[in-house]
């Protein structure tokens, strides 16, 4: 649960809301840096199936997205953080999506919307649906769903913002972007003649471990 | 001795410059030779399968020649979910809830057009209460649909967001209905062969008719804003005709079809369930450009309205389901049956072929979006790629059901 | 509208050297179908669409059905007179024979200026393997463009006077046809939480079978 908690000042909470009832705010530099950026998480305008139009539907009058930050969706993957990836991504769109997400700049996050975003979701048992984005990029957060409702798609929003204000500078929690480390780019699958080559990212994606059926009773 | 067949003539024939690339008119558009090699001043973009305005993962394959369109290949497949292999593997009734998905805006509509074909291949009657709950949902469903659209081309011919809005605002109160009575906003899986799933209650027809006597003050608003609108005119008069002839012939269906000034409309010609009982007028077009199809869409919403009236008054009571109707180990006898139904967009289908088990032979959806898009190259030849966007909006597709 | 017995009476007349039967449907909905040989396919379409009666001008839907081969069994009875006189004796014969089989197209016919369908027209291959041709109907009705697109895509029929006859909904360089009964899918994914049937032999092959429950671990043996 350390990820999610906000890193704290050296200070008590009653010490700084005293101070800030004085007009004098006391944060550290990694707050101040996780907060600018997990109050305007700006997402790419891409939705591929259903739960794209729950999405748009997150953004419009009823819902309405802009008042967690995300004021608009841009168009262009440059000038994006937030990959949504909303509905059945098949195989033959799986390239394109990987190659959006080489082309989100860092820091960029990922949320995988509804069940076929996180596991192919009902159309599991296709030939060209691929079983998760996660094979192929790294993702945040999953918001489960068929479709989820716009409170789940804000709700997962909202959880993402917690993760970020849990990340800090240096580290091992540090984003992706100041790590040294860590490869940002994602390898493009190609077309088989069967299937994707390859079917997965060996590196992002490990296949869940052995099911064990609980000992009857 | 072989018929010489020849595709029909385009009104648009030399309407437009050419550059020297000849006769490019739509009406040689499936007989002419495809062009591969670039005459060094062609240019071909790519549009989509991510991109603002294409509705879905589509992409289309655009080949210009300075500002005008000579060529525009459209790829599908980006969201093919293999939905006929998996009807194949599943019961008659575990295909409902897929149905939803396919146009994954109108979930009623498609629920009703697979029930009507079971119902044909299984010989099954519904009970009229059911059938006047199919005409209120599905008149629902147009009213939305329809709002969608407007609000969707709005946003393709640059408003972005603010009629889109005012669209949503309105879907928002539909959808409440719908989730009150199936549970689900989008994927309502409300159907059933030989009738509904569940029989609405008193207070659900009462915010029904709340609903419907409220939306023609929406409209009024809507059409105040938009359709005198100059720049709407500007843009969309002239732009992305379509002959009548052609679109026959192309199997467009739906509000296309009528905006070429063809007069079918399946709840009128199959007069299918309840449809005989209700006054309604059917819209048509003059010029079949993409203010025509918007307008038949608004036109469409008012005659839904007044529809939805006459329903909700004269709805009867009794059963919500065929007693007769088996929901469980369901064996339609072997044999086949094609069942349509005018949705919102356009004529959609399913066909069925039975071997006697629980689970079909074979499992096709007859997709509107799908076959309205056969003309898209006709239509946008000519004119310039933000033209394109429009008349592909104007089209009215749904990816889950191009793709399926 | 006529029926289906009456536009074949019409077809055959008008085309003396096709083969045009009924297919009599078993299901409620007496759609009943024509099944017209491949040759004579485009002629027959082009002529359903100009005729002043039928005027068949809209082609709603075309699909593709797959028909695998499949074992007959035919039992034949012949009676033996009994050499002595007695009562015959029936004797039975089972002889089993494969049926070949074939690619379906099935055309769903409308007509939008007489408001009346559907008529609905079959053609069938040769054989699932080599003799996979079909005359496209596309240059009658442009609405098979796409949809024949897809069944050539999803089951391999090659339709001969398509223009761009391509795959649509897969990738360029995929090899099989999905649609066909015998498809085997790629082998894609590892676990499902509650598998059964085909979904559970699947999901064996990726995990061996459970190994035995261990042993209730000994009590330390009370030492010094």
């Amino acid at each position: 649960m350390d990820q999610i908690a906000p890193t704290t000042v050296p200070i008590s909470d009653a010490e700084r809301d005293e101070l800030r009832r004085h007009g004098i705010l006391l944060t550290g530099l990694e707050e101040l840096y996780n907060w600018g950026r997990s109050r305007s998480v700006w997402p790419l305008n891409f939705g591929l199936a259903c739960c794209a139009i729950e999405m748009i539907a997150a953004s419009m009058a009823k819902f309405d997205i802009a008042r967690f930050g995300s004021e608009v969706f841009r168009p262009s993957p440059r000038q994006a953080d937030l990959l949504i990836v909303s509905g059945t991504v098949t195989k033959k769109m799986a390239p394109q999506v990987v190659r959006l997400w080489n082309q989100m700049p860092e820091p960029k996050f990922c949320i995988a919307m509804g069940a076929c975003a996180i596991s192919g979701g009902p159309f599991k048992q296709g030939y060209n649906v691929l079983k998760g984005i996660d094979r192929f990029i790294p993702v945040d957060i999953y918001i489960p769903g068929c479709p989820p409702r716009p409170e789940a798609l804000l709700h997962g929003l909202v959880q993402l913002q917690e993760k970020m204000r849990g990340q800090t500078i240096s580290g091992p929690a540090a984003p992706r972007h100041l790590r040294a480390d860590v490869d940002c780019d994602c390898p493009i699958p190609e077309f088989g003649e069967h299937d994707l080559e390859p079917p997965q990212n060996d590196v992002l994606f490990q296949p869940p471990a052995s099911p064990v059926r609980p000992p009857k009773a | 001795m072989s018929t010489e067949i020849t595709p029909p003539a385009s009104p648009n024939a030399g309407a437009f410059p050419t550059g020297g690339l000849g006769d490019l008119s739509p009406g040689g558009a499936h007989v002419r030779a495809v062009h591969d090699e670039f005459h060094g001043d062609l240019l071909e973009v790519s549009m989509g399968p991510h991109h603002p305005s294409t509705h879905g993962v589509f992409r289309m394959v655009v080949t210009l020649d300075g500002e005008r369109i000579v060529k525009l290949k459209p790829v599908f497949g980006y969201l093919h979910r293999n939905h006929e292999k998996l009807g194949e593997g599943t019961s008659y009734l575990g295909s409902m809830p897929y149905t939803d998905r396919l146009d994954y805006l109108c979930s009623m509509t498609n629920n009703w057009a697979y029930a009507v074909a079971v119902e044909k291949l299984a010989g099954l009657t519904v009970p009229e209460r059911a059938e006047y709950v199919r005409v209120i949902l599905a008149e629902l469903t147009r009213l939305l649909n329809h709002t969608c659209l407007a609000g969707f081309l709005m946003q393709d011919c640059g408003c972005s967001g603010t009629p889109l809005m005012y669209a949503f605002r309105e879907r928002e109160k539909i959808l409440d209905l719908f989730e009150s009575l199936s549970g689900s906003r989008m994927m309502c899986n409300y159907q059933r062969f030989g009738g509904c799933r569940v029989d609405p209650p008193a207070d659900w027809l009462a915010r029904a008719q709340t609903l419907v006597d409220g939306y023609t003050a929406f409209l009024d608003e809507f059409e105040a804003l938009l359709t005198g609108n100059e720049i709407v005119m500007a843009r969309t008069q002239g732009v992305g005709c379509l002959s009548s002839a052609l679109a026959v012939s192309a199997g467009v269906t739906g509000p296309a079809l009528r905006a070429t000034g063809v007069n079918y409309d399946l709840r009128k010609v199959d007069a299918y369930g309840v449809y005989p009982r209700f006054t309604f007028r059917v819209p048509l077009g003059a010029h079949g450009d993409v203010y025509d199809r918007y307008m038949i869409r608004v036109l469409e919403m008012r005659e839904s309205v007044g529809i939805l009236k006459q329903a909700l008054a004269g709805l009867p009571g009794g059963p919500i389901m065929n007693p007769a109707a088996k929901l469980r180990g369901f064996r339609p006898k072997a044999g086949e049956a094609y069942g349509r139904i005018e949705g919102p967009k356009g004529e959609i289908g399913f066909y069925l072929i039975s071997d006697g088990s629980p689970n079909p032979w074979r499992y096709r959806v007859r997709p509107p979006s799908f076959i309205n898009l056969t003309i898209l190259e006709d239509m946008c030849l000519g004119h310039t790629v933000a033209d394109a966007v429009i008349i592909l909006g104007s089209v009215d597709i749904v990816l889950g059901e191009v793709d399926r | 509208m006529e029926t289906p017995e009456q536009i074949r009476d019409r077809l055959l007349a008008r085309f003396p050297g096709a083969q045009v039967t009924v297919v009599v449907n078993g299901s409620p909905s007496a759609q009943h179908s024509l099944l017209v040989d491949a040759a004579h396919g485009r002629e027959i379409a082009g002529f359903l669409r100009d005729d002043p009666v039928l005027r068949l001008d809209q082609c709603s839907n075309v699909t593709g059905v797959d028909w695998p081969e499949k074992e007959v069994v035919e039992t034949t009875k012949t009676t033996v007179p009994d050499p002595a006189g007695g009562t015959p004796k029936i004797i039975e014969e089972k002889s089993k024979r494969i049926e070949p089989g074939c690619l379906e197209v099935v055309y769903h016919l409308f007509s939008v200026a007489l408001r009346h369908g559907p008529v609905v027209l079959r053609m069938r291959t040769g054989n699932r393997t080599d003799a996979v041709t079909l005359p496209s109907l596309m240059p009658v009705w442009r609405s098979c463009d796409f949809q024949e697109r897809e069944v050539f895509d999803l089951f391999g029929v090659k339709f001969d006077g398509h223009p761009d006859l391509r795959r649509i909904l897969m990738w360029d360089a995929f090899k099989d046809h999905p649609m066909r009964k015998d498809y085997v899918e790629p082998d894609d994914y590892e676990w499902e939480p509650t598998p059964h049937g085909d979904v559970l032999a699947k999901a064996r092959k990726h995990f061996p079978a459970p190994a035995a429950p261990a042993a209730a671990p000994t009590p330390p043996s009370p030492t010094a």
